[in-house]
């Protein structure tokens, strides 16, 4: 038995959910190629990287099922990605203060 | 018989237990059984440890005197190299996990075994198989750029088993992986009713914080590891200064794992002195909560800290100040739970069994080692100490002093529960305080060589500095003997030691209630948990039951 | 919990009838199916935080080195097709989508729509790593491969054709040899992303024999839905390798 009371419902996801979930992915990536021509100064990289993030979140909301799974898995993925950024943030600290775009 | 609340009975050990379940060397080989892939990891990592320390003790042998006289400098270069990578990877981060965590995890939760069996089992096998990888690198030749691996040192200027070395690293660092995930799934899923958060021994709460920094940190070792050879073997250079790379991208991505890495390292040795203190002192760990949080706290905090090894390899110096500041606070965490323990000793019914001995030895040399470990964070002493003996002195009263004690005080303290038998105990007091002895004259020393100036991986050095590493050498063959007179007697002790029942210590957790050896699934029924850690009310009470039932 | 009597092996017939209580897929170190499959999705998702940190190292790289050779990194990347690398996003995302798919299949036990999705996604995979060859090959005909045989001529004397299809503009030497780090991390990064799309194929296909043995749509679809997982976390990664890549700066 497990001390935890994890007897959430196995919620099955409707293909519609999927399909949906699908078309908007589409159209991001099509985003992010118009956006890609499109002229806007520093906010160019910004905007790519917010479409991707968005994509990404969608997937794993709904295809990797975290949307419906219990608050352990959800605090799982964000403590990956926590570390992640603490990879990347105090790694730019180094960067930012001592060669940003010198060399 | 398996209970020790009949002392007047002759003690046997129990007619079924995991070891003769089945027999053959497949049934080994091929097990699930989380108990058996422990013992196969005591087994390995004794071995790899007394490699680690034959480089050791060659490392000691050549600074005997000032001159390079024993070995080239190339040669030298592969002996400390090897000794780090030997004893860091092969021994030193799957110690306590690898051997009691998995023995004992299950056990203490209340489970069977642990969530991926087979996993457990794959882990031992990535373990070998990193290990023949370095094998391999030794018998070709060894590799020379410290284990520390400094690009572009090992991406360009070496001609050395590089390539083969990162592969078994790459490999090892998996082992570790796959053991961390097993524990952080066990311990989240499949504690037994009752068995809450707060009520898990302070061993499993150790585990579970390393095995955090296991699963999120080694990846960042992999990927290092794995652009290093890229660049090596294809020129795919994303270090190489030449072509416009930072050699110093390698080392933040190296040092974000390896300093989690010392932490891997020593939580689980906390774990087990706050189990020995608790049973040789007859009193519940002090403040439970704090010790439990510290455990968790020094793993978050271990990730924002890895710089502190970098200081005069061209960080900046805003970052190394940021870096510095967070290094002073991840220590407070240790702190808390040396004073924790502190005041579990106070007003204890003390006893001094030889896994008591070695946590106080832990306590002394870990404190000693975790100051001067402040001295290092701190930038501007750091400037002047780093790449010193005194450096070498701080890892190794912390890693020998703390972490390898740790390892020999919960040896000895689940000794009797993992094999049934009892060691014998003047000889092992004896040992114990050789190894303390040893210990001091080894590496106090070298605190003052780094003090004085003394370069680490030098194998040369000026005539001033002979004494001290003369009392260094000495103190390590001291050492030698120290570690070695174990190993003699835990082997006599398998087959001709006292039988030991299931609780000779008179311990709280769930481990001392069952059979010594234990049955392959551990309990013959899940238990229930109704008590909190460390409650002897709760033992004395069973155990005055137990008398009056058998009568 | 502790009983004085040393505990004596189940008899056969006890055996038998514990044996037949429970699901024949119930590892016998688990109390219940639930905490089973519990158990190994939790395990799942650890080994994918393991490969984000894994990934994440790279992306750290490039975050750097973009911003310090931010022309080189411009001009290289318009070397690769925007075609090729569209067309690569939406096959991958397809993918996804039909793995999801499989997942629906499995739990809703239709077998040969969880064979159909898993045929499908194995084939959308391929075509992936047939397009990656592709544009790999391009690349090492044009000499754009780091290590002895790269060749910074593209970037400093760059052809008409190339200055007006490619939007490719001459650098100077020293920036214009940046390239190579530009490319060393394309292929490290889509080479390591490759790697894991060549491991999850042949997951794929061994799930998709099992599969038609009628394996996952029997109620124990754990396997599918773990495999899913680490399929849709390869289709992220590339989510994020596509604009870093591909779409640094064709706007200019």
């Amino acid at each position: 038995m497990t001390t935890i009371d994890e007897h959430h419902e196995h919620h099955i996801v409707s293909p519609k959910v999927y399909a949906v979930i699908f078309g908007i992915l589409l159209l991001g990536t099509a985003l992010t190629v118009w956006a890609a021509f499109t002229e806007m100064g520093w906010l160019n990289p910004v905007v790519a990287i917010a479409i991707a993030c968005v994509k990404a979140t969608l997937v794993i909301l709904y295809f990797m099922h975290i949307r419906y799974s219990s608050t352990l898995m959800k605090l799982t993925v964000c403590a990956g990605f926590f570390t992640f950024m603490i990879l990347i943030g105090m790694v730019m600290t180094d960067y930012i203060s001592r060669a940003w775009g010198l060399w | 018989m398996s209970s020790a609340a009949t002392p007047e009975q002759e003690l046997t050990l129990p007619k079924r237990n995991f070891y003769n379940t089945e027999y053959g060397l497949l049934s080994w080989l091929l097990t699930g059984d989380h108990k058996r892939i422990a013992m196969l990891y005591l087994f390995s990592i004794t071995f790899f440890f007394f490699v680690g320390g034959a480089m050791a003790g060659l490392i000691r042998l050549e600074l005997l005197t000032p001159l390079p006289d024993l070995m080239a400098s190339d040669t030298y270069n592969k002996v400390f190299t090897l000794h780090g990578i030997v004893m860091i990877f092969l021994f030193l981060v799957p110690s306590v996990p690898a051997t009691l965590g998995n023995f004992l995890i299950p056990i203490m939760i209340g489970a069977k075994d642990l969530a991926f069996p087979k996993i457990n089992l794959l882990s031992w096998y990535l373990y070998i198989a990193g290990a023949s990888c370095f094998v391999i690198s030794m018998v070709n030749g060894g590799v020379d750029t410290g284990w520390t691996f400094t690009t572009p040192l090992s991406t360009h200027y070496v001609n050395t088993n590089v390539l083969t070395t990162g592969i078994g690293v790459f490999i090892a660092g998996f082992s570790s992986v796959f053991t961390g995930l097993n524990f952080i799934v066990t311990i989240h899923r499949m504690r037994a009713p009752g068995m809450t958060w707060f009520r898990l021994p302070l061993f499993v709460w150790a585990n579970y914080a390393a095995s955090i920094l296991m699963v999120l940190g080694t990846p960042v070792l992999a990927i290092a590891i794995v652009l290093v050879a890229l660049e090596r073997a294809f020129g795919i250079g994303v270090f190489d200064p030449t072509k416009g790379g930072d050699p110093l991208l390698f080392q933040h991505l190296f040092w974000f794992y390896s300093h989690p890495a010392v932490y891997i390292m020593i939580l689980p040795g906390m774990g087990v002195i706050s189990e020995v203190i608790s049973t040789f002192s007859r009193k519940r760990v002090f403040g439970y909560a704090a010790v439990a949080f510290s455990s968790v706290a020094i793993a978050v905090f271990g990730f924002f800290v890895w710089a502190h090894h970098m200081y005069i390899m061209g960080l900046s110096n805003y970052s190394a100040l940021v870096f510095s500041l967070l290094t002073m606070l991840v220590a407070v965490p240790s702190a808390i739970k040396i004073f924790n323990w502190s005041a579990t000793l106070y007003k204890g019914s003390i006893s001094f069994d030889t896994p008591m001995l070695y946590a106080f030895g832990f306590i002394g040399l870990f404190t000693i080692g975790g100051l001067t470990g402040v001295f290092l964070g701190s930038l501007g002493t750091d400037i002047h100490l780093t790449e010193t003996y005194f450096i070498v002195a701080h890892f190794h009263f912390v890693m020998v002093g703390g972490m390898l004690m740790a390892f020999l005080a919960g040896i000895h303290f689940w000794w009797p529960k993992m094999t049934g038998r009892m060691y014998p105990e003047g000889l092992s007091k004896v040992a114990a305080v050789i190894t303390f002895v040893g210990f001091i004259f080894t590496f106090f020393p070298q605190f003052i060589l780094g003090y004085l100036g003394m370069p680490r991986r030098y194998h040369a050095y000026p005539p001033e500095f002979q004494v001290l590493n003369v009392l260094s050498t000495a103190g390590a063959t001291v050492l030698g003997i120290g570690y070695l007179i174990p190993i003699l007697y835990l082997a006599w002790s398998v087959k001709y030691g006292k039988v030991a029942g299931s609780n000779p210590w008179n311990a709280t957790g769930l481990e001392w209630q069952i059979q010594s050896p234990p049955l392959t699934e551990n309990f013959t029924e899940i238990p229930e948990v109704d008590h909190e850690a460390y409650d002897y009310e709760w033992l004395e009470h069973k155990n005055r039951q137990e008398v009056k039932s058998i009568g | 919990m502790d009983s004085p009597v040393i505990p004596t092996p189940p008899t056969p017939a006890v055996e038998q009838a514990a044996h037949a209580a429970h699901p024949a897929h119930l590892r016998h170190h688990f109390e219940t199916v639930e905490q089973q499959k519990e158990a190994a999705s939790f395990g799942m998702w650890l080994f994918l935080l393991t490969e984000i940190m894994f990934f994440g190292g790279m992306f750290a790289a490039y975050l750097i080195y973009r911003n310090w050779y931010f022309a080189a990194f411009a001009d290289a990347s318009k070397t690769l097709s925007i075609w090729l690398g569209g067309i690569n996003t939406l096959v991958l995302i397809t993918s996804s989508f039909t793995m999801a798919m499989g997942v629906w299949c499995a739990e809703t036990r239709r077998r040969r729509g969880l064979v159909l999705s898993l045929a499908l996604t194995i084939l959308l995979g391929i075509s992936f790593l047939g397009i990656k060859y592709n544009e790999y090959s391009e690349k090492f005909e044009k000499h754009h491969v780091p290590g002895a045989s790269f060749s910074v001529e593209t970037f400093v004397n760059p052809t008409a054709d190339e200055m007006k299809n490619e939007k490719i503009v001459a650098l100077a030497p020293d920036l214009a040899a940046k390239t190579e780090i530009y490319f060393s991390l394309y292929f490290a990064m889509t080479g390591m992303h490759a790697l894991h799309m060549v491991i999850g194929i042949g997951i794929l296909t061994v799930l998709l024999i099992k599969a038609w043995g009628g394996a996952y749509t029997n109620g124990h679809m754990t396997t599918i839905e773990n495999f899913g997982l680490y399929w849709h976390f390869v289709d992220i990664v590339w989510i994020f390798l596509f604009p870093l890549l591909y779409l640094i700066s064709r706007h200019v």
